[in-house]
């Protein structure tokens, strides 16, 4: 791209003084992407799609709420009752948070099971991962705001999560409360986080995610290089641009997942507790703790974690190494084949292990403890940590089947 | 000096000496930052003790004093209860409270200063939430006492925690003193 644009006109004036047309065509109709993008690939651009939904409804949002402990709540049902469309701009973006959840989730998910953490992508992988973790930040300070039950009571146990740590966590638990409890001066500084601070982040490190997929190149469901075999112009056989071929097949996601979203803000925007807890509509009562309490469902399969464990201090670090072994996920993997598709059969049988895991340690978190409950969280949390101890133990000399050259 | 005109050792030195001023620096100004977010002065000239009048309270039952925005609880233990606490003693984590925090005149197995009445910040010393009194709950390994709703820890009439549960330690007791009989006071210790 050295050459000066020929484009003539404003868009030559332009790229004359910025690279409009350098930056249009290295990231979208010169980018070459694999020409095989299953269902699995629209969960990138869908998760693009939710975080802009969730600034602008955000800042909207912003502007009807206070961030007081005496008037946060009344203030949320300010808007919902008295702000013209109020109702809509919030439950557009409580609902637009599980939603990312899910997107995000399903994204990751596409990751593990095509190898698209492995070299040469693991800064993408490690770049999603801080999205993650930063996604999750975000996601629990914006549950205190309404001010709730669940709110207040949420915030307590997790941030007495760091209270955990030897010597420091007594004193580290103070200093981020503000308060000898979660008061006024947390839901303000928690306030400014959510606003201002980690969508800043986020929105850098998203930047970043995709400039590193970019640099590389996108993985696809075959798990094979598509630049190993270029044309006379040194583009990728088996690619193709992604504007138009992409842009134009992610709007059939869009659409889809618009439709699918609409329902759940107009007709079920609760989701039946899940989305937003039923004890989130009593104010925040600091003398009284809920007889249920349960994260968002989001959450549930760390708490779930968390809960099965007997001991304060191994339970907390189990729960943020159930986090910590995603980060370090392309170097557990050993194999050199990425995709499931030529994987060998235990690989397969340890991903079911992980998905059920998974699911049923989010199905547990949610409901309150029993003995038998407890039980099958620990056989899930076992079944968790397998799957990476297992990744690890079996990629080493993994048999796996031939690996096709090109896609068909 | 490098043939090129370069004093290479000269630069690295000016390299380096501008690095470590410059992150003296960012480390200076980072502190206030960070030292904003401590309780401030009006939170911590909030911690003021509290008056509870506890003659109106029905044996067994409990009543919730606010104090430093947790809740207190003052338990009026009847004998059935305090029966039980040295019972379950074999089942308790820390029966003796050595890991425990109260005031030196709340030691022992009632953990108070009169045996009936008991005096307890009810916060879980698990994650903080507030456990619930259940002096009815009885199961083949829980003699009643305190439940927490979040994680499941069990406590004993007298706050110490039952093992097998996540909570490590027991619930914690506050300094308070006798004024009067029927009268409390929660955040300070009595004068000798």
């Amino acid at each position: 791209m050295s050459e000066k644009s020929s484009n003539k006109g404003l868009i030559g004036w332009i790229d004359a003084r910025f690279p409009l047309t350098k930056m249009w065509e290295e990231h979208l109709s010169k980018y070459y992407a694999p020409k095989n993008f299953n269902f699995w690939y629209f969960f990138g651009s869908l998760a693009l799609l939710i975080l802009v939904i969730q600034i602008v409804t955000g800042i909207f949002l912003t502007m009807h709420y206070k961030p007081d402990g005496e008037m946060a709540f009344t203030s949320v049902e300010y808007i919902m009752r008295d702000v013209d469309w109020g109702w809509l701009i919030r439950y557009l973006h409580s609902t637009g948070s599980s939603a990312f959840f899910i997107v995000v989730y399903l994204h990751m998910f596409r990751g593990v099971m095509y190898g698209s953490y492995q070299k040469p992508r693991e800064l993408i992988w490690l770049f999603g991962m801080f999205i993650y973790l930063a996604l999750m930040a975000e996601a629990f300070m914006g549950y205190l705001l309404p001010w709730g039950q669940m709110s207040y009571w949420g915030a307590q146990v997790i941030i007495s999560l760091f209270g955990a740590i030897p010597v420091i966590g007594d004193d580290l638990t103070l200093w981020i409360r503000g308060d000898f409890v979660i008061s006024d001066a947390t839901l303000n500084r928690f306030f400014a986080l959510h606003v201002v601070a980690v969508p800043l982040v986020l929105i850098m490190l998203v930047v970043m995610h995709i400039l590193a997929l970019h640099e590389v190149g996108s993985n696809n469901p075959e798990g094979i290089e598509i630049k190993n075999h270029k044309d006379e112009n040194g583009n990728p056989l088996d690619g193709i641009p992604f504007h138009p071929y992409y842009s134009v097949k992610d709007i059939v996601g869009v659409v889809v997942f618009l439709i699918l979203f609409s329902i759940v803000v107009f007709f079920m925007p609760e989701m039946g507790g899940y989305f937003l807890e039923h004890a989130n509509f009593v104010p925040a009562n600091q003398y009284q703790t809920p007889e249920h309490i349960a994260p968002v469902w989001y959450f549930t399969p760390y708490y779930a974690i968390l809960r099965a464990v007997p001991d304060k201090l191994i339970g907390v670090i189990l729960m943020f190494a159930a986090i910590f072994v995603l980060f370090i996920l392309p170097w557990i993997d050993r194999g050199k084949v990425h995709s499931i598709r030529y994987r060998s059969s235990a690989y397969k049988w340890l991903l079911a292990m992980f998905v059920i895991s998974f699911i049923g340690l989010g199905y547990l978190g949610a409901l309150p403890l029993s003995d038998v409950r407890t039980f099958f969280a620990r056989v899930y949390s076992i079944g968790y940590f397998g799957f990476f101890l297992g990744l690890w133990w079996i990629s080493k000399n993994e048999k796996t089947k031939p690996v096709p050259e090109r896609i068909q | 000096m490098s043939p090129d005109g370069t004093d290479n050792n000269r630069r690295r030195f000016l390299t380096a000496a501008t690095v470590v001023v410059g992150a003296i620096g960012t480390v200076a100004a980072a502190i206030p930052f960070v030292k904003s977010w401590n309780p401030s002065a009006r939170t911590r000239s909030a911690g003021a003790p509290v008056e509870a009048d506890i003659s109106k309270i029905e044996p067994g039952g409990i009543i919730t004093i606010k104090w430093r925005g947790k809740p207190v609880w003052v338990v009026r233990r009847d004998d059935k209860a305090l029966s039980t606490l040295s019972e379950v003693a074999d089942n308790l984590r820390d029966p003796e409270s050595e890991d425990s925090i109260q005031p030196e005149y709340a030691l022992g197995e009632t953990r108070s200063i009169k045996p009936e009445y008991f005096i307890v910040v009810g916060i879980c010393t698990h994650l903080g939430c507030s456990p619930s009194y259940r002096p009815n709950m009885i199961t083949a390994d829980f003699q009643g006492g305190f439940f927490c709703p979040c994680h499941g820890s069990k406590f004993d009439f007298s706050g110490r925690v039952y093992t097998g549960v996540p909570a490590p330690t027991n619930l914690t007791v506050p300094p308070h003193y006798y004024i009067n009989d029927g009268l409390v006071l929660i955040g300070e210790d009595g004068v000798a």
